[in-house]
């Protein structure tokens, strides 16, 4: 008998698209809502947050055969608190101006759901590089959405995408500023999520 | 700052849930029925009161004189991580119900964020030890408001129709856009910012 066993791409693409973190399986929406405000924010959440995803999943993945079962998410706690207290000293020093819009949400890193669950669903029981690709994986589909999600509300709110002028005057005169606000990012992840389930349903 | 306007604050004007977006999966993981929402609320407001206390203790009797701040994240997780067992532990000898019902959400309430939040935000604002109560308060106040209130419309939207493509998460978060575009209403209100 024969287990076919998944492909090495499959760890990298899974992530991305099937099992989009975020839009499929629904976790680590606070910094999906709350830091798209623009597509410049939204990509630097979206960067913190993929240091931390990568290099936890990989150091957890070396570390796996030491860990005890029964205090393994302490552990996966202390591992990701470390990069998150990295990457929160290092945006400090060198993007203060990002740093400031991001606030709270940096450490919050920390309590990201899609961190602790790649470590406890995956790299605890994966090698090494398999560990690092499904990492990457689930990086990009976070980032992809966060992007979309950004570009789309700095379009209406703002009239531009990454800072970069894209509407009429007239639009920019009065534009939709709703979208800028709160409302504007539970209606717009609304919408996307009611897109998926769509193309799930024509296909079949 | 006085602690009423610190409590309004917290409660409606930066909402953490619907203007914040803190803690957004309980949100709408739990509220599907008006059951889980209240033990959830009542468990939120409890732990989120008891992390605030231990880590303000912490920060300023032990992390701020050794000047050792970088170690903030990793201490107060682990603080309400043990706290969450705690309670975990409380609920299963003596609320049995209340324990089956908020079945895999007990153990995620050690990365609901709201809670990890308050004792940041207690930190950042430079809070004393009683304005940080009114706010883990407020903050657990306003979490409950919101996940009580949108699950009063989530049992209602079971029975609706809904189109297809709209069904579950879609239209939930829609109704959480309505919500929150009423909750923009408070904003500025007796020019609070906190």
């Amino acid at each position: 008998m024969t287990r076919t066993k998944p492909s090495r791409l499959s760890y990298l693409t899974t992530g991305i698209i099937k099992e989009n973190p975020t839009l499929i399986l629904m976790i680590g929406l606070c910094p999906t809502l709350a830091t798209t405000t623009s597509a410049r924010d939204a990509l630097g959440m979206s960067a913190a947050a993929s240091f931390v995803l990568i290099l936890s999943n990989v150091v957890i993945s070396l570390v796996r055969k030491f860990i005890q079962p029964s205090i393994r998410i302490p552990i996966f706690i202390i591992i990701i608190s470390t990069f998150v207290t990295i990457i929160d000293y290092a945006l400090q020093a060198y993007q203060p101006s990002l740093y400031r819009v991001l606030g709270v949400f940096v450490p919050l890193i920390v309590v990201n759901c899609i961190i602790l669950g790649r470590a406890e669903a995956f790299a605890y029981n994966h090698g090494v590089f398999d560990s690092f690709l499904d990492g990457l994986g689930n990086s990009l589909g976070f980032t992809l959405l966060l992007v979309v999600m950004g570009s789309v509300r700095e379009f209406f709110a703002a009239g531009t995408i990454f800072g970069k002028v894209v509407t009429p005057a007239w639009y920019r005169s009065a534009p939709m500023l709703f979208m800028i606000f709160p409302p504007g990012a539970f209606f717009l992840i609304g919408i996307l999520k009611a897109l998926v389930i769509k193309l799930k349903l024509d296909k079949g | 700052m006085s602690l009423t306007k610190i409590f309004i604050g917290a409660f409606l004007v930066n909402n953490i849930l619907l203007m914040r977006f803190i803690a957004l999966c309980s949100f709408f993981g739990v509220s599907t029925s008006m059951d889980t929402s209240v033990g959830m609320s009542a468990a939120v407001v409890f732990v989120t009161m008891l992390a605030a206390w231990v880590c303000w203790v912490l920060w300023h009797a032990l992390l701020l004189p050794l000047g050792l701040g970088f170690l903030r994240t990793a201490v107060f997780i682990l603080v309400i991580a043990g706290l969450v067992q705690f309670v975990e532990m409380f609920l299963r000898k003596y609320m049995r119900g209340l324990y089956s019902a908020m079945g895999i959400y007990l153990p995620l309430i050690t990365t609901n964020c709201a809670i990890l939040a308050v004792t940041f935000l207690n930190v950042d604002y430079g809070f004393n030890l009683l304005q940080a109560t009114i706010y883990a308060l407020g903050v657990g106040g306003g979490y409950s408001l919101a996940i009580i209130l949108f699950a009063a419309i989530r049992e209602r939207l079971e029975d609706s129709p809904v189109s297809p493509s709209f069904r579950g998460y879609p239209i939930a978060f829609v109704g959480a856009s309505l919500i929150s575009l009423a909750f923009l209403g408070f904003a500025n209100l007796f020019g609070i910012t906190i």
